[in-house]
């Protein structure tokens, strides 16, 4: 009778410590999702119970946010920006990564190392000089300032899991290429591309993920509103004065934030692997 | 003429020599093995042939040019990996073709040479499949039909039977040889599988820390061992070595016998053997003992055919054996053979 | 039909064969990436440490040499040493309470149950979503009016109507707040790397552990812990460099109030270099990451450098 009790005890307290970890996690996106919804009555109403609907759910938030702001000129911002940067990290971080792990001596794990290093150089540091630049530039105030600076963080992280990518990949197979009449770079394109789609697709994601993540520089380099961002254009044009429009704000936050979560949950994994350097797979 | 030279190879990789100052060259139609233990710089001294390593100092001579400044694609070689290095994203009629396509050369060509190479290796029914599909014998062929199209001025295998099976090997050994004979290209051929190269050279580099022991035919290799290296690293079980006036004297298990097998007339060498154990392997018997009156307690092996005349040997015996004097070899303080000596043993 | 042979003879009259040797090839494909962060990296960075040096500011952009004046002013004001002093509280207790957390998750989501796929979805999310967005939702929730913790309180009987908690208002409150959001953005990524390092332990290990009688515990902070620290180790200075170096979650959450009770050096470095226009004394804020930033890198090369290949 006792093991019995002892092992529905140990059960129910096992559930109910899974319930509130998750409860703890997930239920800021629960509020957001309810907050889109509900009628500014309802959501500025102290009397009302805020966990669920006190008025019928309404669509009038999305409406406002798609026909009455700027969200989906930010959308297309974050979209044009995250094209450019994810294409230029390829080019960039493909042949990088692809020479790192074929180099020989351990010059080439510490070049690796170096690279991944300037990945935890942060925003914070460098955004003062940076908008400086930006400005010598001439593209201050516009998407394309994002467009130069992200891959400076999308890069040094993509080198590095292309590199623990690629040597996985046999060195027979590029040499085979090398002794059968290619040249490096046509070894390359014609042997190891063609095998490295996941990790590709991978560093598509990541890059892209962490492109729509950033903050800082977007709201260092840009102010005009018809310019920014969507992680930017949200936290700082939904509001008048002191006044937010939490409708709005949530459910934008929460369109914003759902194709992010997909992508983190499908691409976890490779994720981990590649920052600890593929001692984990 | 010699198709390949090498000069006076070396390779330093940090502080380590790998290649340590060898020569040699391979004969037009000549398959030459190169043999020795992992770690002994063979599989480098293949790469610098074919030019996926660059010597430290040396000279390669390809068909008369020097051609350490030449990509391997330049150089006429083709290479079999050990793990065969096929494209896994490839069929295998397209593995074939990529060497073809690489040079530029006409459709109708390739279509041709590729018929024909998988004829040649009866692997024509494999050409629609990816090599994750084909077993370890078919991928070797695969990568030997890819190896051949190029029609290059010499082959190169590392150790291409050691991925498959221990059953498979022996065969596909026949198979490769036959091969090689057919086509007559001069093959460069690296294993640590002592029977391997004996079976398949024409001639053998035995190949030790860098540095090449000795280069001859199996037989010469074999008989005439030019050091202690060589004479232990052929045979099984291994030569017999013993301590005799600062050198050695050695002689083959094969050659150790009961003194009665060996009668007529030759001059002997006698040596008492005390059995200690003995293996009975089916066709052979190995006894393992130590010669009665020796100063060090060395273990020498004897290696008797299975069913001898009723010699009647057991463990714990002591019984005298011989070995016939031409069948024995002096090695000097240095470990390199040396002529001559007294032919009895104290 | 051309043999290889012939082919050869005439390529090799080619010069050099520039694009098939490695030692021109190899620097070559590493060239843009390593010409990228110096030039985007490397060149603001010393920037910056030019800017700390001198009276350089927007409404004044002179290059005025004045030594470590700036450094010396920055060192006297309060603020900037109550910021460095946040910023530390912090990155430390975030970094703790994360960890802990996500050890816990990771020992609960690591065994079998009827929607764990589900779980590890929700409990990924705080770390996946952009920061700016998840810390607007606490902002929400932490509303002076309607926040809904608050509502909860009350209703649960703990906290009187009139006298409710104001999360972002209060000093203290707001500091735990922050904190709170830290904490709350972490633990997915322990969770992650302690899941994925516990799986990385070798079965026969553990086995061997229990054969020669190794309890629960024992095995935890004996065997596993120890086996799987150089990865714990990574995540752990990630987490302490993205806590340390944040702006977003202060910035959008209280903007270093109130009274500069929840300041962090991030925040500071913007409220002073771009909302002031003093660049230089902002320059000199940024900087003062760096000594840390260092020490972070250090670490992390040690911990790489012992991890299991």
């Amino acid at each position: 009778m006792n093991a019995v009790a002892r092992r529905i005890g140990l059960t129910g307290s096992f559930y109910s410590a899974v319930v509130v970890l998750v409860l703890f996690a997930a239920f800021p996106f629960y509020w957001m999702l309810i907050t889109a919804f509900k009628t500014d009555g309802d959501l500025y109403n102290l009397q009302s119970i805020p966990y669920w609907f006190n008025a019928a759910p309404t669509l009038e938030h999305l409406d406002y946010l798609f026909n009455k702001t700027l969200f989906l000129r930010w959308l297309l911002n974050t979209a044009i920006i995250g094209v450019c940067v994810v294409a230029i990290t390829l080019v960039v971080s493909l042949p990088a990564g692809y020479s790192l792990a074929r180099m020989p001596g351990r010059s080439a794990e510490n070049l690796g190392i170096g690279i991944f290093l300037t990945y935890l150089v942060p925003p914070t540091l460098l955004f003062l000089s940076l908008s400086r630049v930006i400005s010598w530039l001439g593209l201050q105030d516009s998407i394309w300032s994002l467009v130069v600076v992200y891959p400076t963080f999308t890069i040094p992280f993509c080198t590095w899991l292309l590199m623990g990518f690629f040597k996985s990949i046999p060195r027979e197979i590029d040499e085979a290429a090398i002794v059968d009449g290619c040249t490096m770079l046509g070894a390359f394109i014609k042997t190891i591309l063609p095998l490295s789609l996941p990790a590709i697709l991978t560093v598509v994601i990541f890059a892209f993920t962490l492109t729509m993540q950033e903050f800082v520089y977007a709201l260092t380099f840009i102010s005009s509103s018809d310019q920014k961002p969507v992680t930017l254009g949200v936290a700082t044009d939904l509001v008048r004065g002191d006044v937010y429009y939490w409708g709005e704000l949530m459910a934008a936050a929460l369109i914003t934030s759902v194709p992010v979560a997909i992508a983190y949950n499908l691409f976890l994994d490779r994720f981990i692997s590649g920052i600890t350097g593929g001692a984990v797979k | 003429m010699a198709l390949v030279a090498a000069n006076h190879i070396k390779k330093q990789f940090g502080d380590v020599l790998a290649v340590n100052d060898i020569s040699l060259s391979v004969h037009d139609g000549e398959f030459l093995v190169l043999l020795g233990p992992s770690g002994c710089g063979k599989t480098t001294f293949l790469r610098i042939l074919a030019g996926l390593e660059h010597q430290t100092s040396g000279d390669i001579l390809i068909g008369g040019e020097v051609v350490n400044d030449v990509p391997p694609r330049a150089r006429g070689i083709a290479m079999v990996f050990q793990s065969y290095g096929l494209y896994p994203h490839l069929t295998v009629a397209n593995n074939i073709a990529f060497p073809l396509r690489t040079q530029n050369t006409p459709r109708a060509e390739i279509a041709r040479k590729v018929e024909w190479a998988t004829r040649l290796l009866s692997i024509d029914h494999l050409l629609n499949r990816k090599p994750r599909q084909l077993s370890g014998g078919e991928r070797q062929r695969v990568a030997l039909a890819r190896a051949l199209v190029r029609e290059p001025t010499v082959f190169l295998l590392d150790e291409p039977l050691s991925n498959l099976d221990a059953k498979l090997r022996t065969s596909a050994r026949n198979e490769l040889k036959q091969f090689q004979q057919t086509v007559q290209t001069s093959t460069v051929y690296v294993t640590h599988d002592q029977v391997e190269a004996m079976g398949m050279g024409d001639r053998i580099a035995v190949i030790d820390h860098g540095r090449l022991r000795q280069i001859g035919t199996p037989t010469e290799i074999y008989d005439r061992p030019a050091d202690e290296f060589v004479a232990t690293f052929l045979g099984t079980p291994p030569m017999n070595l013993v301590e005799r006036d600062g050198g050695s004297l050695g002689f083959r298990p094969e050659h150790f016998l009961p003194r009665e097998m060996l009668k007529n007339g030759s001059a002997l060498a006698e040596m008492p053997f005390r059995v200690e154990r003995m293996e009975y392997l089916g066709s052979e018997r190995v006894l393992y003992g130590t010669i009665e009156g020796m100063k060090a307690k060395r273990v020498v092996t004897a290696k008797l055919p299975a069913h001898a005349a009723s010699d009647g040997i057991r463990a714990g015996d002591l019984h005298p054996f011989a070995v016939r004097a031409s069948e024995l070899h002096y090695f000097g303080r240095d470990g390199r053979r040396a002529e001559g000596g007294q032919g009895v043993l104290q | 039909m051309t043999t290889i042979a012939e082919t050869r003879r005439a390529v090799a009259r080619r010069p050099r064969f520039l694009l098939d040797r490695a030692e021109v090839m190899g620097p070559m494909f590493i060239a843009p990436a390593i010409l990228y962060v110096l030039v985007l990296v490397g060149l603001p960075f010393l920037l910056a440490l030019y800017y700390g040096v001198s009276a350089y500011s927007i409404f004044d952009p002179s290059y005025r040499f004045v030594g470590l004046k700036n450094l010396d002013e920055v060192l006297e004001s309060e603020i900037f040493w109550h910021t460095l002093w946040n910023t530390l509280l912090f990155t430390i207790g975030s970094q703790i309470i994360g960890l802990l957390l996500g050890k816990i998750g990771a020992m609960l989501l690591m065994k079998e149950f009827p929607g764990r796929g589900i779980a590890r979805a929700l409990v990924i999310l705080p770390w996946a979503v952009p920061v700016s967005l998840a810390t607007l939702a606490w902002k929400w929730m932490f509303d002076s009016l309607y926040s809904v913790i608050n509502w909860t309180l009350v209703a649960a009987g703990l906290v009187d109507v009139a006298n409710q908690p104001q999360w972002l208002g209060q000093q203290d409150l707001a500091f735990a707040a922050v904190m709170t959001v830290h904490a709350w953005r972490l633990f997915p990524f322990g969770v992650i790397i302690f899941l994925a390092g516990f799986a990385s332990v070798p079965k026969d290990v553990l086995d061997a552990a229990t054969v020669d009688g190794a309890g629960f515990w024992r095995r935890n902070y004996q065997i596993i812990l120890p086996i799987i620290a150089p990865i714990v180790v990574i995540a752990l200075i990630f987490g302490t460099v993205f806590t340390f170096t944040d702006l977003s979650v202060v910035y959008l959450l209280t903007m270093g109030g109130p009274m500069n009770s929840t300041q962090v050096l991030g925040s500071l470095a913007f409220q002073v270099g771009i909302l002031s226009g003093d660049v230089a004394h902002g320059a000199v804020i940024c900087l003062f990451m760096f000594p840390f930033l260092l020490v972070a890198v250090i670490a992390l090369l040690r911990a790489l450098r012992r991890r299991e290949i």
